[in-house]
């Protein structure tokens, strides 16, 4: 299955080597014998019709983000430019049962992404999660307005710069027995 | 004055009221012999009046009538019997008719992912467990298996066996669940009571086996946390010849029922393509004819070494994800037997020290075996830097997990991909132009579990 | 007329002793299951452990109608306004039961999205640990609120939170 590239990580993966091919900016990255592909930004939404469009693929089964603030120790792959936050979705081609994730950069002073709701609409509640929860603006989003938390909500929980506890924990008084 | 003519306009002229009731005079007269006097003398009587005016426009009082781009907004939930805890649906009416539909979520948002984020490995089980709380071994089952995934750690056969085992069993339990609730909600009530009594005697053997009967925190990486109680074979046959002889009460209560059969049959419809689109999975996505199953399509744990059927139906209504939940239930029953058969020998749990805690009878002997329970409990183990997702079939379709970790002890992040999140974006084309009676059926065969959609 | 004219046996007793009684055996639980204890909830009301016996299956969706909220599970910031307007809507006299440790003190949950107790919104008569409880964990609430209804005050738990008309009667001085 192997396909010739002149790239470094050969991806064994002929879904992988395919959007290599047609993506520059794809770099493959083997993580647990899972396909992974990290892209960039620009490249976002057209990966995402090309896998539906010219790969079978059917379903983006998920969208989800990471904060990578703190954490110094994280997985960098060759080739990739690491930013603050990850875009991760995963996709699902029940055709051809084939799963593939591809992953984008996007950095903490412009968290904006191309929003997949016009090539699988059912990323709509998983994208609108990701920017009620991280604050990552999904552009193009037909609904963008807060999932989880109240509207009047300030913040977004799942930063890491978002404490994770805004209540003390308080000990009351012994009432004694009644 | 007939009817359509009140419901349009709100003026009517005098000239349209006359001819309004020429068509009236014409109507009585072609009913020949059937002479309703009430009916003529109520004509009679408003000829009367409209004579006696002179006006050229008749205002019709109470209020405008709505006009055909009018529409009404029924807020359902969070606190209403039939959603399942605290969904909350917007419901756009013409009249009767659905327009929209808009899930409104987020009320039993309960912060998990960010706890995951303080607890470490060992302790994430307990938190993953409370997502999905009518399938808790699910959750813990997928958790497990993503953190094994990123230790490259096998674990032995008897505990694929036993988390296989337990796992079918919790999709009974929750199918049974969804038996007496789907029930509750459109009427059925003896359902509920029906539906309870085949629960417990699941639960009771989960309670056997775990300690609890929900949020069991049973299944962790490297293996499950106790080993099958003596004699626990009998007690899985008793339990599924208890429930298989039970069973046909379902079939011949619901099943065959013409008022069950009226509110089921046709409701809710959704398509292949429709169900694709709006990321639906499990049981919803069977019911449009599309048997996709990952314990199939993607064998984890020991599924390619079971007998079994994916259930799956054609017309995509909810009656058909009422049968596909029922007759997976015998499906279940099938694996669960085929375990007690196939059980392996062994050890139920990986003997890695450094993930899995060592027997209680060495904790006593050795220092060694003390210290690693000590550091295991306290501090947990390191997981190297990386990030997976494994996807597995919970009774409510394709629940995931998404880690990534940064080397230390605690996930960088965890994420769940929960199927009811994903299943309730299909209410609105299976809502789309049916009635309002219906948005109860529906909603109840989606089988949304709100602590997996708000986690 | 003299009492042993009348030709019934006949016991005295307080109006309160009476109306506590009746209130005991007639308490409605609203339902207001948010998260996996609903499930227990519902499990005590199923055939096994009956919650019927204590003439409590009737489980009101109008908070108007039960005299009893069962608060059983986790309860969000986002929900809590609910949770207090359901409790104002019901009638007094009334009763909370806190089900499970996410709704007595936010359990393992101490975290931005969870309100660290409904003791925080709502007064709560009982707690029921567990998490979830066993549904005879929660009868034995149940049971505690009976008996806190048997041996309470009529008009002072009222009073005592505020609730009621809000009719206060003054005693003034008339002069002869």
């Amino acid at each position: 299955m192997s396909v010739e590239n002149p790239r470094p990580g050969v991806p064994g993966d002929d879904v992988a080597a395919a959007l290599l091919e047609r993506f520059d900016s794809a770099v493959f990255h083997d993580s647990h014998g899972q396909a992974v592909v990290y892209l960039d930004r620009d490249d976002w939404r057209d990966a995402a019709t090309f896998l539906r469009d010219e790969q079978e693929f059917t379903q983006c089964v998920d969208v989800t983000a990471v904060d990578h603030l703190v954490d110094d120790t994280r997985l960098v792959v060759d080739g990739v430019e690491p930013e603050r936050f990850e875009i991760v979705a995963n996709f699902l081609s029940h055709e051809r049962v084939r799963r593939i994730r591809t992953i984008t950069q996007v950095p903490a002073d412009a968290p904006t992404v191309a929003s997949l709701t016009e090539v699988f609409p059912g990323v709509n509640f998983a994208e609108r999660e990701v920017q009620d929860l991280f604050g990552v603006v999904f552009e193009g989003h037909p609904d963008p307005s807060r999932l989880l938390m109240p509207d009047d909500w300030v913040g977004h929980p799942l930063r890491k710069d978002d404490p994770p506890s805004h209540v003390p924990v308080t000990f009351k008084e012994d009432p004694g027995p009644r | 004055m007939s009817d359509g003519a009140r419901d349009t306009d709100a003026t009517v002229t005098r000239d349209e009221l006359h001819e309004v009731e020429d068509e009236f005079a014409r109507e009585v007269a072609a009913s020949e012999k059937r002479e309703d006097a009430r009916l003529l003398h109520q004509t009679d009587e408003a000829d009367q009046e409209m004579g006696d005016r002179s006006m050229t426009e008749v205002v019709l009082t109470g209020g405008p009538w709505p006009d055909d781009d009018d529409t009404m907004i029924v807020n359902f939930g969070p606190q209403h019997p039939s959603t399942h805890g605290v969904l909350r649906v917007m419901v756009e009416l013409d009249g009767e008719r659905v327009l929209r539909v808009k899930p409104v979520i987020g009320y039993l948002h309960t912060g998990m992912e960010k706890t995951a984020e303080q607890l470490t490995y060992v302790q994430g089980g307990t938190n993953v467990t409370r997502m999905d709380y009518a399938s808790p071994l699910s959750n813990e089952l997928v958790y497990a298996l993503a953190v094994e995934r990123l230790l490259d750690l096998e674990v032995p056969e008897r505990a694929t066996w036993i988390r296989m085992l337990m796992a079918e069993l919790n999709r009974m339990a929750s199918h049974l669940l969804f038996q007496a609730t789907n029930g509750l909600d459109l009427g059925a009530l003896s359902m509920m009571l029906y539906g309870w009594r085949e629960r417990e005697m699941v639960l009771r053997f989960i309670e056997k086996v775990t300690g609890l009967r929900m949020n069991t925190n049973y299944i962790r990486p490297g293996g499950v946390a106790a080993d099958l109680h003596d004699g626990w074979e009998d007690d899985a046959l008793e339990l599924c010849d208890l429930v298989e002889t039970n069973l046909p009460d379902y079939e011949a209560l619901l099943v065959e029922n013409p008022i069950w059969l009226e509110r089921m049959v046709g409701v809710g419809v959704l398509s292949t393509e429709e169900a694709l689109s709006v990321n639906a999975s499990g049981p919803i996505l069977r019911s449009t004819g599309f048997g996709w199953d990952l314990r199939k399509a993607e064998p984890y744990l020991a599924y390619d070494e079971v007998d079994f059927d994916v259930v799956y139906a054609q017309n995509g209504d909810c009656f058909d994800r009422f049968r596909i939940r029922l007759y997976e239930i015998y499906e279940s029953i099938k694996i669960v037997r085929q375990c007690v058969e196939k059980m392996p020998g062994g050890d139920y749990r990986a003997d890695d020290l450094k993930v899995t805690p060592p027997p209680r009878a060495r904790i006593n002997e050795s220092m060694e075996a003390l210290i690693h329970h000590f550091k295991l409990f306290t501090e947990g183990f390191r997981v190297p830097a990386g990030e997976t997702y494994v996807a597995i079939e919970s009774p409510r379709g394709e629940i995931g997990c998404y880690i990534v970790s940064d080397g230390s002890g605690k996930p960088a992040r965890l994420h769940i991909r929960g199927p009811s999140l994903n299943n309730l974006q299909a209410m609105e084309p299976m809502l789309k132009d049916t009635i309002i009676a219906d948005a109860v059926a529906v909603i109840s065969s989606v089988d949304p579990i709100l602590g997996e959609v708000d986690r | 007329m003299p009492l042993d004219s009348i030709p019934h046996n006949f016991l005295t007793g307080r109006l309160e002793d009476l109306v506590r009684w009746a209130r005991r055996h007639s308490v409605w639980p609203a339902t207001f299951g948010l998260a996996c204890c609903a499930i227990e909830m519902m499990a005590a009301g199923g055939a096994h452990y009956d919650i019927a016996r204590y003439g409590m299956e009737v489980f009101r969706p109008s908070p108007r109608q039960a005299d009893l909220m069962v608060v059983a599970g986790r309860l969000s910031q986002k929900m809590a306004p609910v949770l207090r307007q359901v409790y104002d809507q019901m009638v007094e006299p009334k009763w909370v039961i806190s089900m499970g440790v996410c709704a007595s003190t936010g359990g393992m949950f101490n975290n931005y999205a969870l309100v660290q107790g409904v003791d925080q919104i709502v007064p709560v008569d009982v707690y029921v640990p567990g998490c979830p409880p066993h549904p005879e964990t929660f009868l034995q609430g149940i049971l505690t609120v009976h008996e806190q209804i048997r041996t309470g005050e009529l008009l002072r738990r009222r009073e005592e939170r505020g609730g009621g008309a809000g009719i206060h009667i003054e005693e003034t001085h008339v002069p002869a």
